[in-house]
C-alpha cells in the first residue's frame, strides 16, 4: 500500500498545513488535503518518483447531509461535501485515494455550490470527471477549461447526486414523478 | 443567382466550406447513443466534440436508495454487453467492505462466467467494429458463436443479457450440473473458428489499410486519459487488473496461468501461432486495439479450461449470498475489475447500522476511454471516425450509467 505513514510524514514536512488528515486504518487508507493545496499536492503525487500516481481513475462526491431532521440530530458529522479522488500507478502498480472536504454551501449561501481548485492541469483525465461532479454533485471546479455540464442536459436545473435534491415535477413537458 | 456570373457558380460549387455535421445520436456506427458534433471541411475534421448522456438514468442516485443486493439488477444495465462482469465488480467492492471470505468453489465459478462473458463481449466488438467498417460478414461469424455463450448464460441464470447471477456473498445458483461438460464442448467447438476472424479480419487487407496508422495514441496519452483495458494495452502499456489490481480481485485469479497481451519488444505473446503484425500498423493505432482484443478471447479460452477443471475438484458450496438487509458498517471501500472495456470500478460508502449505501459510485472504463477521441479525431477523416471510435469498443449505457 503506498498511503502509508512514510508517505504522509514526508508529504507534512513539505507541504505542512495543507495535509489537513489522514486514515490509514481504512479499507483504502486516504490522506486529507486542504482545498487551497489541492492543486500542488496532487502536482507532486504525480511527478515524485516514488509514489507516481500517473493516472486519475475517478473524482467523486460524497454527501454528508441527512435529510431527516430526526435522523440528523443524532449523525456525528457536520453536513459537508467530501471530494474523492481515486488514484493509480500505473508505472507502479499501486494505487491510493486523497480527498477534500468542503462546507456543502459556498460561504453558507444555499444554492451556491462551494469552489474548489481544478486538477485538469495535472491529469487531462480530470477534464471530464469534474464536468461530471459539477453537473451530478454541484461543485464548482475554478480553472476547468470547460466547466459544462455533461450528463445532463445544458438547462437542467440543480444536482441530482445532493441528497436534498428534489426530482423537479416537470422538463419541457415530460412528467417527473 | 440569375445575375451572378457564371465562374462564381462554378467556384460556389467546388469550394469547401467549414461546416458542423450532427454524427449521432442515431448514426449506427457510434455504437448507441454517443453524438459527435464534428467541424468539418470537406472530407477533413478538425474537431469533433462528443456529446454523451442520452442514456443517462442516474444509476448512482438509484445506488444510493437501495440495499447493495438490490442494485445488481442496475448494474446488469451499464455495460449491457457484461453484464456479468459489472455485477463481479459491484459485488466484489461490496464484500470489499464487509470483509467477506468466499468459498473456492464460488471464486472459480466467478472467474469461469465472467470470462465467458467476456469472450462474447469481445465477439461483439469484433462484429460490430467490422460493421463499422464496412463488411457485413464477421458480425454473422460473430453473433452465431457469441449465440451459443448467451445460451450456455442463460442455462445458468434464466437470463440472456441482464444476468444479476454474481451477487455479494457469492452466486445466485449452483451450476446445473452438466454445464460444464456443455461449455466445454463449445469451447472445444469454438476455438479452432478463430483463425477464420483472422482471416476474415486481422490480415485482411482492406482491413489493415482501414486501420493501421490510424487513431495513433501513444502510451503517455492513454495514461493521461485514464484510458484502461485494451485500448491502453494496444498502446504498449503493461497494466492489467487480473494481475496488477486489487489484493481481492488478484487473489480471484491466483494459481491460473495467463498472460497479459501487450506488445513487449516488438512482439506479442502468441505471435508465432496468430497472425504477424502487419508492417504498415503502429504500436497504438486501431490495427491494434482490435488485435489485443482478439488475442484476449484466446486468454479467456485458456482461463475458462482452467477454472472448470479447479471447479470439478473444489470443495465447499456456492456461496451465502448476503440477505437483503445485510448492514454495512461504516466505512468505504474502492474496487477496480478488469471488466471486458477496461477497468470499471465501484465505490460503496455507508454509514454503519444500515443497510442501504450513502453513495454507490460506478467508475466507468469507457467514459474515460471516450474523453481521449477529441485528441484522436483532430485532423482525420470523416471516414476514419467509425474506425477510430469503433476501435475504442464504447457502451454507451456504462458511459452514461
Amino acid at each position: 500500500m503506498v498511503i502509508d505513514e512514510s508517505l504522509l510524514q514526508k508529504l507534512r514536512e513539505r507541504f505542512g498545513d495543507k495535509i489537513a488528515g489522514a486514515s490509514l486504518q481504512s479499507i483504502d487508507p486516504w490522506i486529507e488535503i486542504a482545498p487551497e493545496g489541492l492543486v500542488e499536492v496532487c502536482r507532486y503525487l504525480k511527478d515524485e518518483p516514488s509514489v507516481a500516481f500517473d493516472c486519475l481513475n475517478s473524482i467523486c462526491v460524497v454527501d454528508y447531509c441527512e435529510t431527516d431532521p430526526k435522523k440528523a440530530a443524532k449523525t456525528s458529522w457536520q453536513p459537508h461535501l467530501e471530494v474523492v479522488y481515486h488514484l493509480t500507478s500505473v508505472q507502479r502498480k499501486t494505487s491510493g485515494v486523497i480527498k477534500v472536504m468542503l462546507p456543502r454551501w459556498k460561504d453558507g449561501v444555499e444554492g451556491e455550490i462551494p469552489e474548489l481548485a481544478s486538477v485538469s492541469s495535472v491529469w487531462i483525465a480530470a477534464d471530464w470527471h469534474e464536468r461530471e461532479v459539477y453537473d451530478l454533485s454541484g461543485v464548482y471546479f475554478v480553472g476547468h477549461p470547460n466547466l459544462r455540464r455533461i450528463l445532463c442536459p445544458e438547462d437542467w436545473v440543480g444536482h441530482p447526486l445532493r441528497k436534498d435534491y428534489v426530482m423537479p415535477l416537470e422538463y419541457h413537458g415530460i412528467r417527473g414523478r | 443567382m440569375s445575375n451572378s456570373n457564371p465562374t462564381e457558380i462554378v467556384e460556389l460549387d467546388v469550394r469547401t466550406d467549414e461546416m458542423l455535421v450532427n454524427m449521432g445520436p442515431q448514426h449506427p456506427s457510434t455504437h448507441g447513443v454517443l453524438r459527435l458534433v464534428l467541424r468539418t471541411d470537406g472530407e477533413v475534421v478538425s474537431e469533433a466534440v462528443p456529446h454523451i448522456g442520452y442514456l443517462h438514468r442516474c444509476a448512482e442516485k438509484i445506488g444510493e436508495n437501495l440495499t447493495p443486493r438490490q442494485f445488481i439488477p442496475y448494474t446488469d444495465r451499464m455495460d449491457y454487453l457484461a453484464g456479468m462482469n459489472m455485477n463481479l465488480g459491484w459485488a466484489l467492492a461490496v464484500e470489499k467492505l464487509l470483509n467477506y471470505d468466499l468459498p473456492d468453489k464460488v471464486r472459480h465459478t466467478r472467474v469461469m462466467i465472467s470470462e465467458l462473458n467476456r469472450i462474447a463481449s469481445h465477439l461483439v466488438g469484433m462484429g460490430t467494429y467490422g460493421l463499422d467498417l464496412g463488411t457485413f460478414s464477421p458480425f454473422l461469424y460473430a453473433f452465431r458463436e457469441r449465440e451459443k455463450i448467451l445460451d450456455l448464460l442463460e442455462w445458468v441464470c434464466g437470463a440472456r443479457l441482464t444476468y444479476s447471477y454474481i451477487t455479494p456473498g457469492g452466486v445466485t445458483a449452483d451450476l446445473p450440473s452438466d454445464w460444464i461438460g456443455k461449455c466445454r464442448t463449445f469451447l472445444d467447438q469454438f476455438e479452432p473458428q478463430i483463425p477464420d476472424y483472422h482471416t476474415l479480419l486481422t490480415t485482411n487487407a482492406i482491413f489493415i489499410k482501414r486501420t493501421a496508422g490510424i487513431g495513433l495514441m501513444p502510451a503517455e496519452m492513454a495514461i493521461a486519459y485514464g484510458c484502461s483495458g485494451p485500448v491502453i494495452r494496444g498502446s504498449g502499456i503493461d497494466h492489467d487488473l487480473r494481475r496488477d489490481g486489487d489484493p481481492r480481485y488478484k487473489a480471484m485469479y491466483e494459481g491460473y496461468d495467463f498472460e497479459v497481451i501487450v506488445q513487449k519488444n516488438g512482439s506479442y505473446p502468441k505471435d508465432q501461432v496468430y497472425p504477424a503484425v502487419p508492417d504498415e500498423a503502429i504500436l497504438g493505432d486501431c490495427w491494434h486495439r482490435f488485435y489485443v482484443r482478439m488475442l484476449e478471447v484466446i486468454q479467456a479460452i485458456k482461463l475458462i479450461r482452467q477454472a472448470m477443471d479447479f471447479y470439478e475438484k473444489a470443495s465447499g458450496d456456492w456461496g451465502t449470498p448476503i440477505k437483503l438487509n445485510t448492514k454495512l458498517p461504516a466505512g468505504e471501500a474502492y474496487l477496480e475489475t478488469e471488466a471486458p472495456r477496461g477497468q470499471m470500478g465501484f465505490y460503496v460508502v455507508a454509514d454503519g447500522g444500515d443497510s442501504i449505501p450513502r453513495r454507490a459510485r460506478a467508475r466507468s472504463s469507457c467514459f474515460s476511454n471516450l474523453s481521449v477521441v477529441e485528441e484522436l479525431c483532430r485532423n482525420c477523416l470523416i471516414a476514419d471516425i467509425p474506425a477510430i471510435v469503433g476501435s475504442l469498443d464504447i457502451v454507451m449505457g456504462e458511459i452514461d450509467r
